[in-house]
């Protein structure tokens, strides 16, 4: 059994929470003190229909208002998976919280209200899903039972997202038409839909392969502590310990030592105290070296055929998540895996347009959600690779050095 | 070193092996790597210790993330004076085969310090007074980070908290305004004062729990299993009698076979009935059961449809 990570990301109210309160009800996830909990909520409601969006929209600003505004983590298993869903918020001043949820998903569910077909966030989201490099997208049309079941309904809205599939570069999208209201096509095809011969959606999450999308070629192991017991038995030992985040590792491996550039070969790979003789991502592990460098967290150990890019100037696909607007010239700390650099931003190219997907080259600020293309200069050397061929070592965050809070998500091109 | 890390029955040497991992393993290796990058942050961290059974697999998770190194934390129990003797002892007897550091703080010295009232009541709980004991022991040592427990599958509240969850002076949490969190990259850095409350197995549900400790043969306190115990029944639940808790002339005792899913308070943990007395047997009364974990156990949750968001925003683990 593996694990599916996913996220359901659309614009407001087009159904994501019902949807996950569907697939969890329909997989018989929910317990029955969590169902009359919700049911209890749902009893002020006109339609009596319980609400199922309670089931992830945990906080109570959230109840209060009918809205997601924070990402909320849910879990079921059937016996091919183990599913980790992160319900995204649809509302814009939110978009952060999605773009959080996004980053460790294999898959995105994009839903779509049948009655309003693509909207500016359903766009938004997929501009997000195709700069994290998200590899499998569903595009599930939604409310289908407010618009008669109609396949000219759902063809129409196939072909607008086909234009805006093709423009950001998705590929293989899965097209389903769902009622999230009342679980069609979810868990179990319905028969209203006679025009759709495909899977029903938690079929296709429960065969979709992903294994394939973990880089065993690539090795990469950032260095996150350093073990030395510092014991009499145990004087000589000096561990790195990390995760390795692409790529095999094996023992006589000739390695080297990023940024510094020093090389070695791996004497001992220990796994939870076992010595092993090779070890793949993403296992945590501890590495050892035969000489005796001076290696540190943040140091980046990778085999010396294969190495990244060792650079300070540095073109970046930007997502702002932050109230103030970023601006050029400004410095922040550049946090990629284990290391941590002072970076200046030199210069900023362009921005997304989020409506016509155009590249915008006069604009007045970055705010908030803004996407934009971006010069970083940082203070020393950054091992990186490019995000879009190695995600686990080109995504970086941008901390604001006075209020500390992660203020950019960057994608390293 | 190596034989406080139990067997465990993963062949990552055999050479048939694909190179893939199982979920378990999955979810292993993402615990390990949050609790090194708190090793490898903070200058103070703590493992807040409670004697469950999530805390029991963070400890286990622990050595396998930093032996044959000693733990860079100490251990760290917020004693309500509440708790099972089993749970204490469990407590004791592990801390001293790991040789590592224990600090014990109470929530009746702060009581005591503090003039605090206690709720009053059939089963006065110290739940709520024990985030006045943490908030204490953080200033006093100055920890910058704590680690807990805290499972997401646990309560609609946690299910929204991220993986590095900062928290102001007060301790409070702001569920409105999180920090992003991308991938796997967490940002702990925080002002002075604030405090990080890190939480490796977020994405564990209670059914990998018990599965990850039947695969590594964890030990756990007796009272996961079933035994014999007094209890009174209340509200569809049943409580163990103690000298906490307040009985009254028509409360009709009897003995039952129970074990906990969850053990904490003894005032506002209930047992469930069952003869489950090895791991498998708990397994798979797991696996059928209809009520979620703290449905089931804990007596405090049910006050209100946002008590554990409003205790976390007051500093609650
Ligand atoms: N008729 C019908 N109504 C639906 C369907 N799916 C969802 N709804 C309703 O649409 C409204 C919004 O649903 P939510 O699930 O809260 O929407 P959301 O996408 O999670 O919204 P945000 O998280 O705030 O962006 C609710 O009243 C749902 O009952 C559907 O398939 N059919
Ligand atoms: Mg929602």
């Amino acid at each position: 059994m593996d694990i599916l990570r996913f996220i359901t990301a659309g614009s407001v109210d087009d159904g994501k929470s019902t949807l996950i309160g569907r697939l969890l009800y329909d997989s018989k996830s929910i317990l029955i003190d969590q169902l009359e909990a919700i049911e209890k909520q749902t009893k002020n409601r006109e339609d009596g229909e319980i609400d199922l969006a309670l089931l992830t929209d945990g906080l109570r600003a959230e109840r209060e208002q009918g809205i997601t505004i924070d990402v909320a983590y849910k879990y079921f298993s059937t016996p091919k998976r183990k599913f980790i869903i992160a319900d995204a918020p649809g509302h814009i001043q939110y978009t952060r919280n999605m773009v959080t949820g996004a980053s460790n998903a294999n898959l995105a569910i994009i839903l779509v209200d049948a009655r309003n077909g693509v909207a500016e966030q359903t766009r938004r989201h997929s501009i997000i899903t195709s700069l994290l490099g998200i590899k499998h997208v569903v595009l599930a049309i939604n409310k289908m039972d407010l618009v008669d079941y109609s396949q000219d309904v759902y063809n129409n809205i196939m072909i607008d997202y086909e234009q805006v599939a093709k423009t950001l570069g998705l590929k293989n999208i899965k097209y389903i038409p769902i009622s999230a209201l009342h679980g069609d096509n979810i868990v179990d095809l319905s028969d209203k839909y006679p025009w759709y011969n495909g899977d029903s959606l938690l079929h296709y999450l429960e065969s979709v392969e992903v294994h394939a999308d973990i880089n065993l070629t690539d090795a990469r192991f950032p260095v996150q502590y350093v073990i030395r017991p510092q014991t009499e038995e145990l004087h000589d030992y000096r561990g790195y310990a990390g995760k390795i985040t692409s790529g095999i590792y094996k023992k006589g491996d000739q390695v080297i030592v990023l940024p510094a550039g020093i090389e070695s070969i791996i004497s001992k790979i220990e796994i939870a105290g076992n010595e092993v003789e090779e070890a793949f991502a993403p296992q945590s592990v501890v590495l050892h070296l035969k000489d005796d460098i001076d290696i540190s967290r943040g140091d980046l150990i990778v085999q010396k055929n294969n190495q990244p890019k060792t650079e300070q100037e540095i073109e970046v696909l930007l997502c702002w998540m932050d109230n103030k607007p970023l601006i050029k010239g400004n410095k922040y700390l550049l946090q990629l895996n284990s290391r941590v650099v002072r970076t200046v931003i030199k210069d900023i190219e362009y921005k997304l347009d989020v409506n016509s997907l155009e590249r915008i080259y006069e604009f007045e600020k970055t705010g908030l959600n803004d996407i934009v293309k971006a010069t970083l200069k940082t203070a020393s050397l950054l091992p990186f690779d490019s995000y879009k061929d190695l995600p686990n070592n080109g995504g970086a965050i941008l901390i604001d050095e006075t209020s500390l809070v992660t203020v950019g998500a960057c994608m390293l091109q | 070193m190596k034989d406080e890390i139990t067997n465990n029955t993963n062949h990552t040497n055999s050479p048939l092996r694909v190179r893939s991992l199982d979920y378990l393993e999955q979810l292993e290796s993402e615990a390990i790597h949050i609790m090194r990058e708190v090793a490898g942050q903070f200058e103070r961290p703590a493992l807040l210790f409670s004697g469950g059974k999530d805390s029991i697999v963070l400890v286990h998770l622990a050595l396998k993330a930093f032996r044959p190194g000693k733990f860079p934390f100490p251990l760290v129990h917020i004693d309500t004076g509440h708790n099972f003797q089993e749970a204490l002892d469990f407590r004791d007897s592990l801390v001293e085969e790991l040789e590592e550091r224990l600090i014990v703080r109470k929530v009746e010295d702060t009581i005591k310090a503090k003039q605090l009232t206690e709720l009053k009541g059939k089963f006065a709980s110290r739940n709520a007074l024990q985030t006045y004991t943490l908030l204490d022991a953080i200033e006093e040592f100055e920890f910058d980070c704590c680690i807990g427990g805290a499972r997401r599958d646990e309560e609609k509240a946690r299910a929204k908290e991220r993986i590095f969850s900062v928290r102001d002076e007060f301790g409070q949490w702001n569920p409105k305004l999180q920090r992003p969190e991308l991938w796997n990259t967490y940002n702990g850095k925080i002002h002075k004062g604030e405090n990080v409350r890190a939480f490796p197995i977020s994405n564990w549900t209670e059914l990998d729990v018990w599965n990850y400790i039947r695969r590594e043969n964890i030990a756990l306190p007796s009272i996961y299993f079933s035994h014999e115990r007094e209890v009174l029944e209340y509200d569809g639940q049943l409580v163990a009698i103690s000298k906490f808790i307040q009985l009254e002339e028509s409360d009709i005792i009897s003995v039952k076979k129970v074990r906990y899913r969850t053990v904490g308070d003894m005032t506002c943990t209930a047992a469930v009935e069952s003869d489950a007395e090895t791991l498998d047997e708990v397994i798979n009364e797991i696996i059928v059961t209809k009520t979620s974990e703290r449905g089931e156990t804990r007596i405090d949750d049910k006050v209100s449809e946002a008590a554990m968001e409003d205790r976390k925003k007051n500093g609650y683990f």
